[in-house]
């Protein structure tokens, strides 16, 4: 699912600083999922924000909601009202619900308050890891079901590199080297002669290389 | 003879070849790079020239290779696949060969991470394998990444570096074979500290035939400090024993122990079956090369009229 984090309060902060009315707005699915934008965040930024203001003297009224995915207009519409009463909004959704409100709203403000980071999954309570980097082609069934383009930092694809130390990756230290990871996991399934064919050089256009993606399915068009 | 190259020649009549590395300087000056070929041209047979080593800027490496070869020393250009997509790659090779700089080393090379620019922006579109590859079908077949026929193809004396001492070791020659099955035409590997685990690859090299595959070359570095030793080891690909940074540390005069700890590592890979050749990497210290060659007995270089 998708992973973020909360901008820093000063940010967000910074953003709305001229507004009298705003609309935070949380995500009911991947954000509440990894702790970042979920009715709970909600909570604790609405009180954020408001101490922050009242520090300066100035006031702030925050309408507090969360609906259950900000990436599909039929959620967003529910709370169309709201949008439209107020000045600004802060979305506690990811990019993509940022983007989902504002272009349906186009003449009100619609602001980010998490850094969208990755597509990941939680490895242990509390730690979320990027494990994949939607390249469109995948491969998993080559490297053992651990992504290289993701996984290791150079997006090797006949790795490792001569910088693993101690089954670490040169970049830092607490990240595994995907590639003996897979070295690992071949050996366990009895497939190491896999690694010894040269995995040639990848059409990277279906990634975001080759331009903004759009899948249609002419099958589900209404 | 693929490039037919002063380094291709020398390995070519069983030569014990001795090259060394320049690092580009930070500058335009070329009185820097000047300095450094004359302390090397009469102790290497060809010189490695970085590019942006350790992901820090430094004048290009083509660029630094063409001064290098108007100096009278060979180059062998270092290309990594960090910074420039097939695009740009395939381009400078074109580039190097039509100005006569021939011979190559495909790296990976190190992360930007690590190096002055952490920000920016990753390429890694090839790896190096896939870079000895393209570059052999260039030389070989005539032919660009996309199979569209080159009219007037480079000629290429292709190298790739090994590393005996990464993880995970019963790996590290099944990855030598694949680079040789790419098409590598020579091998440096990295610093070798630990001779005896060095030998164990050479001989697991040897058990499969590989080293009459492909030129194997032995990198040597000599250690300046004590400090330096301790911080090495945590360099990428670099492993030193304990008893050598034992000996650095308790060392009267630490450069003296360096220098005579790696004659004793040349000295011992000389002997060893399959090594065709010693590079010298010795960071910011091309001035100790001379002695080195010298003391090892490697000195005068065979000169290709």
């Amino acid at each position: 699912m998708i992973i973020a984090k909360r901008k820093p309060v000063k940010d967000i902060l910074k953003m709305i600083n001229k507004d009298k009315k705003i609309l935070l707005v949380g995500c009911g699915t991947c954000v509440t999922v990894c702790s970042a934008g979920g009715e709970k965040e909600v909570g604790i930024l609405s009180k954020l924000i408001k101490i922050a203001f009242r520090k300066e003297n100035k006031s702030i009224q925050i309408i507090e909601r969360t609906i259950k995915r900000q990436c599909e207009k039929e959620f967003v519409e529910e709370i169309r009202e709201e949008i439209i009463s107020c000045d600004a909004i802060l979305s506690m959704g990811c990019g993509i619900g940022v983007q989902t409100i504002a272009s349906m709203f186009e003449d009100i403000l619609v602001y980010p308050t998490l850094d969208t980071s990755f597509d990941g999954m939680p490895e242990e309570q509390g730690v979320w890891v990027e494990l994949c980097s939607c390249c469109g082609n995948c491969i998993l069934d080559k490297t053992a079901g651990i992504c290289p383009i993701t996984r290791c930092s150079k997006s090797l694809l006949n790795g490792p590199c001569g910088g693993v130390q101690n089954g670490m990756c040169e970049v830092d230290k607490d990240t595994p080297c995907a590639w003996q990871s897979i070295y690992e996991r071949l050996k366990k399934q009895g497939k190491l002669d896999t690694l010894t064919e040269i995995e040639p050089i990848r059409d990277w256009s279906t990634s975001r290389n080759g331009g903004v993606r759009k899948i249609v399915r002419e099958d589900l068009k209404l | 003879m693929k490039a037919e190259t002063n380094l291709e020649k020398l390995f070519n009549q069983g030569e014990f070849v001795v090259t060394a590395e320049l690092g580009p300087p930070k500058s335009v000056s070329i009185k820097l790079i000047e300095k450094k070929v004359n302390i090397l041209r009469d102790y290497v047979d060809a010189v490695n020239i970085t590019d942006n080593q350790t992901a820090v800027v430094r004048m290009s490496s083509l660029a630094c290779s063409i001064i290098v070869k108007k100096n009278g020393l060979e180059p062998i250009l270092q290309m990594t696949t960090r910074d420039r997509n097939r695009i740009a790659l395939q381009s400078d090779i074109i580039g190097s060969a039509a100005l006569g700089i021939n011979n190559v080393l495909c790296l990976s090379g190190d992360h930007q991470t690590l190096g002055n620019h952490p920000g920016a922006m990753n390429v890694f579109d090839i790896d190096s394998i896939q870079l000895v590859s393209m570059l052999k079908n260039m030389r070989d077949k005539a032919i660009f990444q996309n199979n569209e026929t080159i009219r007037y193809p480079p000629k290429l004396f292709i190298g790739a570096a090994a590393n005996p001492f990464a993880d995970p070791f019963e790996y590290r020659v099944i990855r030598l074979a694949k680079k040789l099955k790419a098409g590598a035409d020579f091998i440096q590997t990295q610093a070798i500290f630990d001779v005896e685990r060095f030998s164990r690859w050479m001989e697991d090299v040897r058990r499969r035939g590989l080293h009459q595959q492909v030129y194997i070359m032995a990198g040597v570095t000599p250690l300046k400090s004590y400090k330096e030793a301790y911080n090495m080891t945590n360099v990428a690909g670099v492993t030193i024993p304990e008893e050598i940074l034992e000996r650095m540390k308790i060392a009267k005069d630490q450069k003296a122990e360096g220098v005579k700890i790696c004659l004793e590592i040349i000295k011992k890979i000389k002997k060893i079956e399959g090594v065709r050749g010693l590079h010298i990497m010795a960071v910011m210290w091309e001035d100790i090369v001379p002695l080195l060659v010298r003391e090892s007995g490697l000195y005068p270089r065979t000169k290709i009229i």
